[in-house]
Formats: structure tokens, C-alpha cells, sequence
């Protein structure tokens, strides 16, 4: 059995959910190939084969959305039997639902963990808002797909080797390939990233209007915590989507998370319930954050937030 | 232009959803909800369709219940519905769904397929690039904002870091994201006309789809356990009293974030 792990370029290397991917897939056993879609470096396929990549098979899509390219590619290299891991994000989602609606085969989504044993495979996946487990295990040869979600698996990387590599030709895929992307936007972000920081510090609509919303933004410099928000918060406008927290937007898993005026809807939750610790501010007493906060003050965040700010000062 | 929208009623998420003990399926109450993500998606294709003289079709598989969640949508202002409800597909997988739902809107002739990123209910994420690729479509998908100008189509699409600008000559498949418009309230007006527009139910075999190849069954995978998540417990719980501030020192410091 072969593991694909698939890994986009993300500001210049590797997707950090592919060398979650790829950790995974190196414990399962078996060889671990991985299909990397972007220009490549040498330092790409180095971080690639540290955490588990055997083969590196390289598609330079250019200008081109690589959904439907990769996938064609893709199909053309995985065997019976084979594993393809994908993880929950935009293009990761795009390839797989495309490779498997190329294959005939089914993709199982949103995974949590996957077991493996002999040539069965079993995907775990949380839903009802991560109170409930379900198991789901694959019927027939495969090769079999799945979407993880990120933070399910620990990135670990061993020495450094760089794998061979191998070039994959872009297939024409015609109309169903045109989508070309014409112009790129970075969101200018400060601090560390949500997806990769130590420290989260977010607000919900409780915090009341994005003049209101800079004490969370000043606080986590204060802490050089990463920024959070939740979906109602984004579609405000009030900070980018990029900052957004949740079933629809980022997965974390901090060591602590500060939830300022956020009230617990359950697409938040499945965002950052898996955090190390978590506090909690919100003046209703009710509120379902409560429910998961390790510590929750029930206040007005507009008195508690300043105070705390105050606090902190000359403290880190 | 005319327009298919991918619409799917779900139960009304304000109830605790039940799973079937013996199916691990979820039980669908006979009155359902239109799914809130969808709003967006046939609020985009209003406007297209609007703006070229274009119509609107609501594609859905889904138990037809009292059809609550399709009129819904038809009173947004949608010109008609397909609904694909055969009880054949009960528990069917997401390619099932994406081969039943490229079938229905196979059948429309429509120049732009509209979908949501992902249900609220089953929450798989890949339906429409799946479409997408069994109607040899370009897909554009996760967009924030959606423009046409003489046959093509330009997204912003949402990426890790920021967005893209992504464009495609129709036909094309857009999957919309919840920031890209603001849904409109459907009016009286609407809302009774909505009681008098055409529905459509085609079976699988109206679709030419093998009946073999639907549902549980069909689907090529098989649930085989359902149980409960670890639970996170409640911590401490402090009302706020001018000091409690202090409480979230403090458990910084047992952090060792300060």
C-alpha cells in the first residue's frame, strides 16, 4: 500500500496539514509518496522528506486553479489499495472531490483519525458540532480518499533527506482546466499565525464593534498571541477571513485560547474545542462557551478586557 | 444566463438532530428547513440571472417532506425547483449525491452551476467539485465575491492567507461562501407565488442512475460504530466583581504564557 499525501504551496513550501499528513502517514505503515502542486525548492522537498515523504511527484500548475489537473494527474498514479490524504482546506477539497469523482470512489471528509489494518481502512469523523464520533470504513479495493482536518495528527520531522523527485507533467484538461488565477492578495497579518500560534486570543460579536475589537487585537501583541474571531465577527467586516476561527474557517488547537465576547455557537466550538486551556469572558451566564472553558468569567469584557491589558503590562 | 443553484433542505439546526439507532442515519423530520448556507448561493444567482435576462433552477436531492425548505428558496424568487427524492438513496454517500444532483442538472441546460462550500447538516465539503468534474466544468470555487461580464465569470476566492482573483468562461461551476452577498427576505409576494411554481421529482431511473449504485449500499462505505466524543468538562466559573481579572493572570502564569 501506498500513502499520497497531497501538499499545496502555501507561501513558498509546503501546506503545514501535509506534514501533518504526511507524520500520519509514515505511522501507518507502507510507502508514503507525496504530490506536491506549486513551483517546488530544494527546501520543499527536504521539509517533505523529513516528515515522512519517500517520493516527492512534483505538478507545477502555473497560472492555473490546479483542482482539476491534479486530479487527473493524480488518478493516473494511485493503485488499488492505495490511501490519498487530503486536508480541509480549499484546494485540498477541490483535488478530492475531483479525484473522487474520477475514480468511482468514495471520499470520506472531515476525519478526525484513520486506522488501518491489514487492507481495511477506517475513518473516524466528529459531527453534531464534535459531540458525537462516527466510524466509517471503506468497502472495496480503493484506492481510498479522505479530508482531515487539520490539527488531527502532530507534524513530526526526523533528519532531513530529500526524496526523489519526480516531475509530472501538467495534463490539458481543456475547458474543465481554464480557471486561471489572474491576481494573488496576502492579507497583511501581525504576529503569528492562528493555524501555528502558542496563544489565541479572540473576540466574538460581544466585543461590539471593530473600533471596540482592537483591545483583543491589543492584548494578544501584549501576550504575541494570534488574533481570532468568530464568523459573525468576519462577515461584519470588522477583521479579515483569514482571522476567522471555526467550522468554516481555521482549526486550532493553542495551548490557551481567550474567548472575549463570544458566545459558544456550535461552528465556533468545532474550531478551537480542542484547545489546551481555555478562558472564557461573556456576560451571559448561559452562554454554551462556558460549557468547555477551563476558567469563565461571566462579566462585561468591556471592563474585564482593559483591566486585564493593564494587568499585563510589563509581565511579558 | 440561466442557473442551477444546489439547494438541500436539512432539519432546523435550532433542534437536536437524532441518528436512526439501527442506521446511523439521520432521522428527517417530513418538515425541513432550507439549509441558511444556501441562502447565499441562490442570492448570487438572482442577481446573475436579473442582470442577463437569465432564469434561476433549484436543484436538490433530498426526502421531499412537506417540501418546506424548497419553497423557502422558491420565494427568495427562484423560477422553479428540481427535487431528486427517491427512496432509493436514503443514506447515499457524497458522490452519489454529486453523480444524482450532475444528472438533475444535466437535464436544465443552464450556462452556471451555483453552490454552497458545504451543508450544514452532513458537512463533506467536495459535492460540488465532484459536479464539477462529472459535467467537465471549470470550478471557481470559495468565492467571496462573484462578477460576470460577457461570458465570464471573475471570483474572489478565499485562500489560507488572503484571496485570489480566478476566472473562467461559462459554463462554469461557483461554490459561494457566506461573506459573498446578503441574502434578500422573501416578501409576501413571494412567498405566495413560491406555492405556485413548477416542481419537478425525477426518480433515479428518470436520471438514468443504477439503481445499484445509490444508498447505503451503493455508496461504498459502510458506518460501523457511533459513540460519543470525549466530552470537555466545565472549569471554574467567576462573576465578574471588578477582580476577575486577576483569575486570568492567574492562570496565565500556571501557563507559563507570562
Amino acid at each position: 500500500m501506498t500513502t499520497w499525501v497531497f501538499s499545496e504551496e502555501v507561501a513558498g513550501g509546503p501546506a503545514s496539514i501535509s506534514l501533518e499528513l504526511l507524520s500520519k502517514a509514515r505511522s501507518l505503515g507502507g510507502e508514503v509518496a507525496a504530490f506536491y502542486v506549486g513551483k517546488g525548492s530544494e527546501a520543499a522537498w527536504s521539509t517533505l522528506g523529513s516528515h515522512g515523504a519517500g517520493t516527492v511527484h512534483h505538478l507545477n500548475p502555473g497560472e492555473a486553479l490546479p483542482a482539476a489537473a491534479a486530479a487527473a494527474a493524480l488518478a493516473g498514479l494511485v493503485a488499488e489499495g492505495d490511501l490519498v490524504l487530503f486536508g480541509l482546506t480549499p484546494t485540498d477539497r477541490d483535488v478530492a472531490g475531483r479525484l473522487s469523482a474520477r475514480l468511482g470512489r468514495p471520499v470520506l471528509s472531515n476525519a478526525v483519525d484513520i486506522v488501518a489494518e491489514g487492507a481495511t481502512v477506517t475513518v473516524h469523523n466528529e459531527i453534531l458540532g464534535g459531540t458525537t464520533v462516527v466510524e466509517t470504513r471503506f468497502d472495496g479495493a480503493g484506492p481510498n480518499i479522505v479530508v482531515v482536518r487539520p490539527k488531527s495528527f502532530t507534524a513530526q520531522a526526523s533528519e532531513a533527506t530529500i526524496p526523489p523527485l519526480v516531475s509530472v507533467t501538467l495534463p490539458d484538461m481543456g475547458h474543465a482546466g481554464s480557471a486561471t488565477v489572474v491576481a494573488r492578495h496576502e492579507e497583511a497579518s501581525q504576529g503569528p499565525k492562528l493555524s501555528e500560534a502558542d496563544v489565541i486570543v479572540s473576540g466574538g460579536r460581544g466585543m461590539g464593534s471593530a473600533d471596540n475589537f482592537r483591545i483583543v487585537e491589543e492584548i494578544a501583541a501584549r501576550l504575541g498571541a494570534a488574533v481570532g474571531a468568530t464568523r459573525a465577527v468576519v462577515d461584519a467586516g470588522w477583521v479579515p477571513y483569514s482571522m476567522q476561527v471555526g467550522q468554516t474557517g481555521k482549526i486550532v488547537k493553542p495551548n490557551v485560547y481567550i474567548a472575549c465576547g463570544i458566545s459558544g455557537a456550535m461552528q465556533h466550538l468545532v474550531g478551537m474545542k480542542d484547545s489546551g486551556m481555555i478562558i472564557a469572558i461573556n456576560k451571559d451566564e448561559e452562554a454554551p462557551i462556558f460549557g468547555i472553558a477551563d476558567l469563565g468569567i461571566v462579566g462585561d469584557v468591556h471592563k474585564v478586557l482593559p483591566k486585564l491589558l493593564e494587568a499585563l503590562a510589563g509581565r511579558t | 444566463m440561466n442557473i442551477a443553484v444546489c439547494v438541500k433542505q436539512i432539519p432546523d439546526p435550532a433542534t437536536p438532530y437524532r441518528l436512526d439507532p439501527a442506521t446511523h442515519l439521520v432521522v428527517r423530520p417530513d418538515e425541513q428547513v432550507l439549509d441558511d448556507t444556501d441562502r447565499y448561493g441562490i442570492e448570487v444567482g438572482l442577481q446573475l440571472a436579473a442582470a442577463t435576462d437569465g432564469s434561476v433552477v433549484l436543484v436538490s436531492m433530498s426526502p421531499a417532506g412537506n417540501l418546506q425548505g424548497i419553497r423557502q428558496a422558491l420565494a427568495m424568487g427562484a423560477d422553479k425547483a428540481v427535487v431528486v427524492s427517491d427512496p432509493a438513496l436514503r443514506g447515499s454517500g457524497a458522490l452519489v449525491t454529486a453523480r444524482v444532483l450532475a444528472a438533475a442538472i444535466a437535464r436544465e441546460e443552464v450556462d452556471l452551476v451555483i453552490a454552497g462550500t458545504e451543508s450544514t447538516d452532513g458537512y463533506s465539503g467536495v459535492v460540488p467539485q465532484q459536479v464539477a468534474e462529472i459535467l467537465g466544468l471549470p470550478a471557481l470555487t470559495f468565492a467571496r465575491k462573484v462578477e460576470h461580464e460577457d461570458g465570464v465569470i471573475r471570483v474572489e476566492r478565499q485562500t489560507a492567507s488572503g484571496y485570489d482573483v480566478v476566472t473562467a468562461s461559462l459554463p462554469a461551476l461557483v461554490t459561494v461562501t457566506s461573506g459573498a452577498v446578503e441574502p434578500r427576505y422573501p416578501t409576501f409576494k413571494g412567498i405566495m407565488q413560491a406555492k405556485q411554481k413548477p416542481v419537478d421529482y425525477p426518480t433515479c431511473a428518470d436520471l438514468d442512475i443504477d439503481p445499484t449504485m445509490v444508498g447505503v449500499s451503493g455508496s461504498g462505505q459502510s458506518i460501523t460504530a457511533v459513540r460519543p466524543a470525549p466530552a470537555r468538562t466545565a472549569g471554574t466559573k467567576v462573576q465578574d466583581e471588578g477582580e476577575a481579572h486577576l483569575e486570568i493572570v492567574k492562570m496565565l502564569e500556571q501557563a507559563k504564557v507570562i
